[in-house]
């Protein structure tokens, strides 16, 4: 890879790597499926210890939540054309319906609007393969470029 | 206040905490429940496996809205005296400061508890109430009127 590669190109060959350097992903068993230009495909499997409802088994939403944010940051890096720091600004989630029992669960981002300073992100996850039939909807605003000095957060807050 | 409940619940901490503890991602996560009066904090103390950025270090936001949904669940579940869980409908999460890799705390406020649905404002905060580190506004379907949440006809 040279520099002329696109950042999304280094991402997609970097993509396992991303998760393993991502505690809380390698927690959830997030796998990078697929990162094309502005676009993110990330997926975790059914869990008996991810469980929000021992009623019924499903998946919890705060599962969802991680998976989705996670997701939406990918795509907004996936559509810079360098490397900057970014923060969530705000996620908003539609919960349509709850996930299948024991079904994987993928989120699809893709950043449709990227200006100076923020990434707009839409995201959607699903439980199978009918793309008419999201568990859930995602709707997220990155601060690109925010302020993140390495290993700024060792302090407290002033 | 329309929807609240006029009298103090009788859900106590015992019954609160067997609530949360069987619920398996709430154990994932490591969150704990402090319940003073009426008064709930849930606490998520830190641990690596929480980081979702390792350079700051910062907390992967979905655990913070997680820790959050979570806070807002019981707090609905104390509201109720105690009946069955919440289900999410909505949440919106403002992000304000990043998750520093210490303890968090959350408290949920109640705003509307009506008939089906519970509105829902919760705020997440590490050394100073005061300073929240994110807000959410989300809201619940009260699954014990599940059955007749269904339109009829």
């Amino acid at each position: 890879m040279n520099d002329e590669t696109p950042l999304w190109q280094k991402m997609a060959t970097a993509g396992a790597m991303m998760i393993q350097g991502t505690p809380q992903a390698r927690a959830l068993g997030m796998r990078v499926i697929s990162i094309t230009e502005a676009r993110a495909v990330v997926e975790v499997d059914w869990r008996e210890d991810l469980v929000g409802d021992p009623e019924t088994g499903v998946i919890a939403s705060g599962v969802v939540t991680t998976l989705l944010d996670n997701t939406c940051g990918v795509a907004a890096f996936a559509a810079l054309s360098e490397p900057m720091s970014t923060a969530t600004l705000d996620l908003r989630i539609d919960y349509m319906r709850p996930a299948k029992k024991r079904a994987t669960i993928r989120a699809e981002a893709h950043c449709y609007r990227m200006t100076k300073t923020v990434a707009f992100v839409r995201a959607f996850a699903f439980d199978g393969d009918d793309e008419t039939d999201p568990v859930a909807a995602a709707q997220a605003a990155f601060m690109m470029g925010a302020s993140g000095r390495m290993g700024k957060n060792r302090r407290p807050p002033k | 206040m329309s929807g609240a409940p006029a009298t103090p619940t009788h859900v106590d901490l015992n019954e609160l905490s067997a609530m949360f503890e069987a619920v398996p991602y709430a154990k994932f996560l490591g969150v704990q429940l402090e319940l003073k009066g009426d008064e709930l904090t849930a606490i998520l103390p830190f641990k690596d496996s929480l980081i979702g950025n390792p350079m700051l270090p910062a907390l992967h936001g979905g655990v913070v809205g997680a820790l959050m949904e979570l806070t807002a669940v019981a707090q609905i579940f104390l509201a109720q005296g105690g009946k069955k869980i919440p289900k999410v409908i909505d949440i919106s999460i403002d992000y304000l400061r990043s998750g520093r890799p210490v303890d968090t705390y959350a408290r949920a406020h109640v705003t509307k508890l009506g008939r089906r649905i519970a509105n829902v404002r919760v705020e997440a905060w590490q050394f100073d109430r005061a300073d929240p580190i994110a807000a959410l506004h989300g809201h619940f379907l009260l699954k014990s009127d599940e059955a007749e949440a269904e339109p009829k006809g």
